[in-house]
């Protein structure tokens, strides 16, 4: 019997208490303890992105953080995205422009274009294209996606 | 596998978990090569201590007109710190490549160095920049240079029970400039095929009186070059001095055959990007 961990933490602004052993990862635990399998798989080594979520603030792989680690942390992802049913303007763009295909990448896109946006609301495309260089997409290219990323800034600046 | 999670927040108190473990321990700063190594099943731990939450391992100082960056800091904060930016933009270029936002919302240098790959990219330039690690163990705190902790592909020179904590990085004299550059066949999120850290202090006519250069990825650590730098010191870095430096750069690879370059290859394209990564120093000691 392995030790479990006890383990406080808010996903999306609610409350969640889990157990958990010490190996287990914080994407592992999002999908299979918390039932919260919008956070997708890829790689499971930190190369795809598809896992992205936002810890405390911080863009993260959550394939390469531990649930143990994240006690007491704020975690966020993509189901805490929409404002109930209305979509968020970058999930509405993707929809409209194409910017998903198969939609495994889709989810760690997401947040971390909006985490791109929150701190650059009118990027470059050089400027997208460098900040999600780590969220790999094997099916649209990137063009749809950074054209969408590019829309939905328009229509959050109001421009 | 049973594993063991401890998050101390003083220095001591995690170098007596070390100290104390009955089994194979790691050490978890931002964890990007230490779980994937879990995962993959490369490293079976039966105790990890998350170094995180022990503040002066998250803290970037001044000290001494120079830089203490704490080891865990991660990859994100020290690229956001200005001051740094501007006394050591080759130490930042090598933080800015270490996989994506996502890693370096994570990955320290620390682990960067501890993980002891020699294709490591913030490593070439703390070699360069002269960077003492700091280092506390059961036996006491030793300050050594960086260039003397890895000392084969995965391993280091650190104690079981040893941590580091910190590296200064020295005040800056004028007209000084570092630059890192690597080979890669990709812009981003690519491993380095070769990458090279030059640090050079200039004299007021332009001199070079000082130099350091590492070369990554052509050894089985990071190489400092005392030939790389001797081509550079008392030159006004032209194109003989480069030249120089290119011969000694190749001619000091050790490197191997593998799926990213020859060892044929690597050995020209040290000398090439030795000369770039000089220029870019000199250019940066120009303006400083």
């Amino acid at each position: 019997m392995s030790k479990k961990y006890h383990i406080t933490t808010t996903v999306n602004g609610d409350d969640y208490e889990y157990l958990c052993e010490a190996q287990q990862t914080l994407l592992d635990v999002l999908r299979d303890e918390l039932m919260l399998a919008g956070t997708k798989e890829g790689c499971a080594t930190g190369d795809c992105g598809a896992c992205t979520v936002m810890v405390d603030g911080t863009m993260v792989c959550s394939c390469l953080v531990l649930a143990v680690e994240t006690d007491g942390a704020k975690v966020d992802t993509i189901e805490g995205m929409a404002n109930g049913n209305e979509l968020h303007p970058l999930q509405r763009k993707f929809l409209e422009l194409n910017g998903s295909q198969c939609g495994i990448c889709t989810p760690g896109i997401l947040i971390a274009a909006r985490a791109l946006l929150e701190r650059n609301p009118d990027p470059t495309e050089t400027e997208i294209r460098y900040w999600l260089a780590g969220n790999l997409c094997r099916c649209t290219g990137y063009d749809k996606i950074i054209r969408s990323v590019q829309a939905a800034a328009r229509e959050m600046r109001g421009a | 596998m049973d594993v063991r999670y401890e998050a101390p927040e003083t220095l001591q108190a995690a170098v007596a978990l070390l100290a104390g473990a009955t089994g194979p321990a790691k050490i978890l700063a931002g964890g990007t090569d230490v779980i994937v190594q879990m995962e993959t099943d490369l490293i079976e731990p039966s105790l990890l201590v998350d170094i995180k939450k022990i503040p002066e391992l998250r803290q970037i100082a001044f000290e001494n007109g120079g830089f203490r960056i704490g080891a865990a800091v991660p990859g994100m904060d020290i690229m956001g710190h200005k001051a740094l930016a501007k006394a050591w933009p080759g130490v930042l270029d090598g933080v800015k490549l270490i996989g994506s936002i996502q890693v370096r919302g994570r990955a320290s240098i620390g682990g960067n160095l501890c993980n002891g790959s020699p294709a490591a990219d913030s490593v070439p330039p703390l070699i360069a920049a002269g960077a003492i690690a700091r280092i506390i163990g059961s036996k006491g705190t030793r300050e050594v240079p960086v260039e003397q902790i890895p000392v084969g592909p995965g391993k280091t020179s650190l104690a079981s029970d040893e941590i580091i904590a910190s590296f200064f990085l020295p005040a800056r004299a004028p007209h000084s400039g570092d630059a890192y550059q690597r080979f890669t066949p990709r812009t981003e999120m690519d491993i380095a095929v070769v990458g090279v850290g030059v640090n050079l202090t200039l004299d007021k006519g332009g001199t070079c009186t000082a130099a350091r250069v590492a070369l990554g990825a052509v050894a089985p650590t990071v190489l400092l070059s005392k030939e790389c730098a001797d081509a550079l010191i008392g030159s006004k870095v032209d194109d003989v001095a480069l030249e120089k430096l290119a011969a000694a750069a190749s001619a000091a690879c050790r490197p191997i055959d593998d799926k990213r370059g020859t060892k044929e290859y690597r050995i020209k394209v040290a000398g090439v990007l030795a000369k770039r990564t000089a220029q870019q120093a000199l250019e940066v000691a120009r303006k400083s």
